[in-house]
């Protein structure tokens, strides 16, 4: 306390008379550090520690041990076995190491797919809504009313339209259009997949076009102009203007959009309950199914922790990846 | 620049076919909710055969929505309130100072959008534990709990987008502000602040969305005092019944609120984007 | 310049301040011996009536005893994430209800209070408890964990119209003739039977029902699992081929987790229904007493060697105490009262349920159809599900199995014996 209250002023009072520009466009700094950003960072910095840092490495110190319900009232009692959770829950041999795979196979399918099409949905609508037309500001409210929805109230709504007996697409289809004679299932079974994939696409895609948006009005007018008297059509525009001015937005979404649904857990949750069909078993609700469910807390975060150092490798592979690029254009 | 005739039906169609997409499952929420339990359990019919506002009178009593209403209130708005005030300052510390362990922070802090909330949950839950024992700060289904829970969640993202917009305020403007002699949080709130509204209210909203849909952490963090809507909504299944048309008016309800400031300040929001995180 | 850090740094730590003072407290849980929190399992209509139901006897009991108990209704869906966080946390209730499957995988959390003969003399004394009930209040050989409050066990539920109309004087005693019936009764968009395929605790129920019919076991005398015997593939294949073979059952019950095979029963949709106490819930569904009979659950008409005669789990809801209790004397004195005579009458009579005590048996009551055939099941023919740890586990793999075999059967693909196994040996590979 006492040393916090006087360093900072100490630090600071030189600096602006000091060396005019170190780095572009940041404040020049003097050559003693100061304090103060990190007065300003504390409380994100405790925050950050104690929700996110501290439980994420107690969940590491949780996957080396048995812990089930025998030693879940007292941790002390847990016998520490090492890897073994690890061993079990990844042994591809084995029939967990199988269904872990498999769940993950399908999440990737599921992020891959979900994101594209949330994107796909929300360039189309960007573009469509570049030039100002009558209604235009109503459409865009529209739009994003399904990102705006609290999660629960508009997944099980979608349960709801999805039923067999009861739902609006077995009756638009069956009984409405005449498509098939069977109704078919879409929350268990093969359909299942497809279900969710498309209220996950429903709920996701208003926000990759809130950016898009956003990124769109970035983009001066004069290069369309420009484009438009080279004799560019709409396709040529969008390939030679829109797309590449959209760069540095599309750069984070995506990463932003595949992390969020990979490791997305209320969708299948509420759509489905507890137990997911094994044809949507993502592996948010796979580790929570072995957690809660089985009570085996250990093999829950020896996964949980396989997850996290995928999504890391390949988070950083994929800013590696895209940061290398934007050096080669530069 | 003149839009051709292909462009132009493109544009409907697309407009045509999105619309349905979102606007379908929008229909059936409003017009279910104003059906009698018969017809949500039968087969579906556009219409309500007999279109009742009973629904959102016996949703109040099923089950207590309107003490879930208001915890959720409470603990979004609190959580969203506070997660912007922290984000503000660590976004200016990040933004305008220079500092050891500034990308260290910034990858940290994004990184965590990666941890899969299942594996912090336990943790978590037995830290709060923990902690009320030993220090009496009862955390755990509390929902004060909850409110510091939640604006962690929105905080990564509420810090990245607003460096991103204080970035985008000229820098000019410190200077001249520092010429005539403020400190630093008089530039802050003085000249930044001011000038990163729309940011700042689009963190708001978004830190608010995300406590008030948040199901994982709800069901297990609370009780009976601090249940939250995301939870409380699965008490309309129950041993006998499920009650879809109840269930719709909840939802509908419940949805209301955000939805409407959602849409009163996307302005905000896509502005807060536009010179913030995407440029 | 000092004040303006100063300033900064106040503005930072009251930041921090703020953000144990935002949300508010006032969430003290019970710590005086004057007050005791309970959480009840959701047995009405919905967790609102419930709570109408409960306070006017909690309220005696403060009269009585001068101790206010909270109650608590918690839905199925949370109630036993919410039991093993308050295991693990020493934090919650003081007095909860629990399915009684789950008494053994409570009971090695160490969570419980134990039912020693010391404590089931300060809550009536052993002597008074239906057997039966006891039986499935903890493992074999251990004091048991809870004690039984409400006793259940599945009937057969049927149709008396659909049943006249079908031609059919009587309710059917073995699975053949349930399958006979049920092939007449499926008709006109009307179905033989309900099931609820997609929950799997109801499914695992049936399991173990079956299994013992075909006399297989799911775990071994050292709680070891045996899940993919021929005797549990048998099991389950016969219980899957209602629907995939004998299509007595609509298809739609692969997705039925929330009790619609209740309601399709009580809307005529389907003619049987086997249940634990639907009487209560098919009243709330408007559907009248008169109109369906209450028969025992059928069994096979040439059992295999080995075969045993139980047609039935002995089901119910058993009532625990946290050994966490700042107020072990009230809470057990809170058990005492819930399973005097006095209470066990009305709240089992609303419910439908039967008491788990023997001495309030006797209230008329008790002795009408249902009650009667529920009765005599639990005395004669219910064995209660494995008392093992992994129970629930057991519950969760099992059952989500043949939920996926009913997903298999609904949507056309053959239900083999080689598939039930695979699934079965899936299952039985995930315990550990």
């Amino acid at each position: 306390m006492a040393t916090s209250t006087t360093a900072p002023d100490a630090d600071r009072r030189e600096p602006r008379a000091g060396s005019p520009t170190r780095g572009p466009a940041r404040r020049p700094r003097g050559p003693r550090r100061s304090l103060l950003p990190y007065l300003l960072l504390a409380p994100a910095i405790v925050l950050e520690l104690a929700i996110h840092v501290i439980p994420m490495v107690v969940g590491v110190w949780m996957s080396l041990l048995e812990l089930t319900q025998f030693h879940i009232r007292d941790w002390s009692t847990a016998p520490f076995i090492g890897l073994e959770n690890y061993r079990a829950t990844l042994d591809l041999n084995s029939a967990a190491g199988k269904e872990l795979l498999h769940s993950f196979w399908i999440t990737l399918a599921y992020s891959l797919l979900s994101v594209g099409f949330a994107w796909l949905l929300g360039i189309s609508a960007a573009v469509v809504l570049q030039r100002p037309f009558r209604g235009r500001a109503i459409l865009r409210a529209l739009f994003l009313t399904p990102y705006a929805l609290p999660v629960y109230a508009a997944v099980i709504t979608w349960s709801f339209l999805l039923q067999r007996d009861t739902g609006l697409v077995n009756h638009v289809l069956v009984d409405q259009l005449g498509l098939m004679n069977e109704r078919p299932f879409w929350l268990i079974g093969d359909n299942s997949f497809w279900s969710l994939l498309v209220v996950s696409v429903w709920r996701n895609w208003p926000f990759a076009f809130l950016c898009l948006m956003a990124g769109l009005q970035n983009v001066p007018g004069e290069l369309y102009e420009a484009a438009a008297i080279d004799g560019a059509g709409f396709w040529r525009r969008l390939r030679s203007v829109t797309l590449p001015m959209l760069r540095p937005v599309n750069l984070v979404l995506l990463l932003v959009l595949f992390l969020w649904t990979f490791n997305d857990f209320n969708t299948p949750f509420v759509l489905f309950g507890g137990s997911a069909p094994e044809q949507a078993d993502l592996i948010s609700i796979h580790i929570y199914r072995s957690s809660f469910k089985t009570w085996d807390f250990g093999s829950g975060s020896a996964m949980s922790v396989a997850l996290l150092l995928f999504l890391l490798v390949v988070s950083a592979a994929y800013l590696l990846i895209t940061n290398r690029r934007r050096d080669d254009h530069a | 620049m003149r839009e051709t005739a292909g462009e132009r039906w493109g544009r409907r169609i697309v407009l045509t076919l999105l619309t349905l997409f979102v606007v379908i499952p929008l229909y059936v929420m409003v017009t279910s909710a104003a059906k009698p339990l018969q017809d949500v359990q039968n087969g579906f019919t556009w219409w309500p055969s007999r279109p009742t506002l009973q629904p959102f009178i016996d949703m109040w009593s099923t089950v207590p929505l309107a003490r879930y209403l208001v915890n959720s209130l409470v603990v979004s708005s609190i959580a969203a309130v506070c997660s912007v005030a922290v984000a503000i300052f660590a976004a200016f510390a990040v933004s305008r100072y220079r500092f050891r362990g500034r990308g260290v922070f910034s990858v940290t802090v994004l990184s965590t959008q990666m941890f899969p909330g299942i594996l912090f949950l336990l943790p978590l839950f037995l830290i709060y534990v923990n902690l009320g024992n030993a220090t009496g700060i009862e955390l755990y289904a509390s929902r004060t709990g909850l409110v510091i829970t939640y604006l962690t969640f929105s905080l990564p993202f509420s810090i990245w987008m607003l460096v991103g917009y204080f970035d985008s305020i000229p820098r000019g403007l410190d200077e001249a502000a520092q010429v005539d002699g403020a400190g630093p949080l008089r530039t802050l709130f003085q000249v930044i602040l001011p000038a990163a509204v729309p940011g700042v209210v689009a963190v708001t909203v978004y830190a608010f969305m995300t406590a008030w849909g948040e199901v994982l952490f709800a069901s297990v963090m609370t009780d009976e005092g601090s249940r939250t809507l995301a939870v409380g909504l699965q008490g309309y299944s129950t041993q006998f019944n499920v009650y879809w048309n109840q269930i719709m008016a909840a939802s509908l309800v419940v949805s209301i609120p955000v939805v409407v400031g959602f849409l009163a300040l996307q302005r905000y929001f896509v502005a807060g984007l536009t010179a913030g995180a995407v440029k | 310049m000092s004040r303006r850090h100063l300033g900064i740094f106040t503005a930072a730590v009251l930041a921090a301040a703020s953000l144990t003072a935002c949300g508010g407290s006032g969430d003290d849980s019970a710590a005086s011996p004057k007050t005791l929190t309970y959480w009840a399992s959701n047995q009405g209509a919905s967790l609102e009536a419930d709570k109408t139901i409960l306070q006017p006897e909690l309220d005696k009991f403060e009269k009585q005893t001068g101790i206010k108990v909270t109650v608590e209704v918690v839905p199925w869906s949370d109630l036993l994430n919410r039991l093993l966080a308050a295991a693990a946390s020493g934090k919650g209730p003081d007095v909860v209800n629990i399915g009684n499957t789950w008494s053994a995988s409570l009971q090695a959390t160490g969570a419980l209070v134990e039912f020693d003969d010391a404590a089931l003399q300060a809550v009536g004394g052993k002597d008074r408890i239906v057997p039966a009930a006891l039986a499935a209040a903890g493992a074999p050989g251990k004091p048991p964990a809870a004690v039984p409050l409400y006793s259940m066990a599945y009937s057969l539920y049927y149709n008396k119209k659909s049943f006249a109309d079908a031609g059919i004087t009587a309710p059917p005693t073995t699975w053949e003739q349930l399958a006979e019936y049920g092939k007449k009764l499926s008709t006109g968009g009307k179905w033989g039977l309900a099931i609820e395929g997609a929950n799997p605790s109801e499914n695992a129920h049936h399991a173990f029902t079956f299994s013992q019919q075909y006399g297989g076991e799911w775990f071994d005398s050292a709680g070891k699992p045996t899940f993919d015997t021929p005797q549990n593939v048998s099991a389950i294949k016969r219980y899957i081929d209602f629907m995939a073979a004998d299509k007595i059952t609509n298809p739609s019950n692969a997705e039925y987790a929330q009790n619609q095979s209740v309601s399709d029963f009580a809307n005529g949709k389907a003619a049987m229904l086997l249940w634990q106490s639907a009487g209560s819930n098919l009243k709330t569904q408007n559907m009248p007493a008169d109109a369906y009979g209450v028969a025992p659950v059928p069994f096979l008409a040439s059992p295999p060697a080995g075969g045993k005669k139980v047609n039935s789990m002995v089901a119910g809801i058993n009532m625990a105490v946290f050994k966490h209790t700042k107020n072990k004397d009230g809470a057990l004195s809170f058990v005492k009262f819930m399973t005097s005579d006095e209470e066990q009458t009305i709240l089992n009579k609303t419910y439908g349920s039967l008491p788990a005590v023997k001495t309030a048996a006797s209230d008329p009551a008790f002795s009408a159809t249902e009650q009667k055939t529920i009765q005599e099941t639990l005395v004669t023919t219910a064995a209660p599900l494995p008392q093992v740890p992994d129970e629930s586990t057991f519950e969760t793999l099992v059952g989500t199995a043949m939920k996926e075999l009913f997903a298999d059967a609904a949507s056309g693909k053959p239900v083999t014996e080689a598939s039930v196994k695979a699934k079965l040996t899936d299952a039985q590979q995930k315990m550990r």
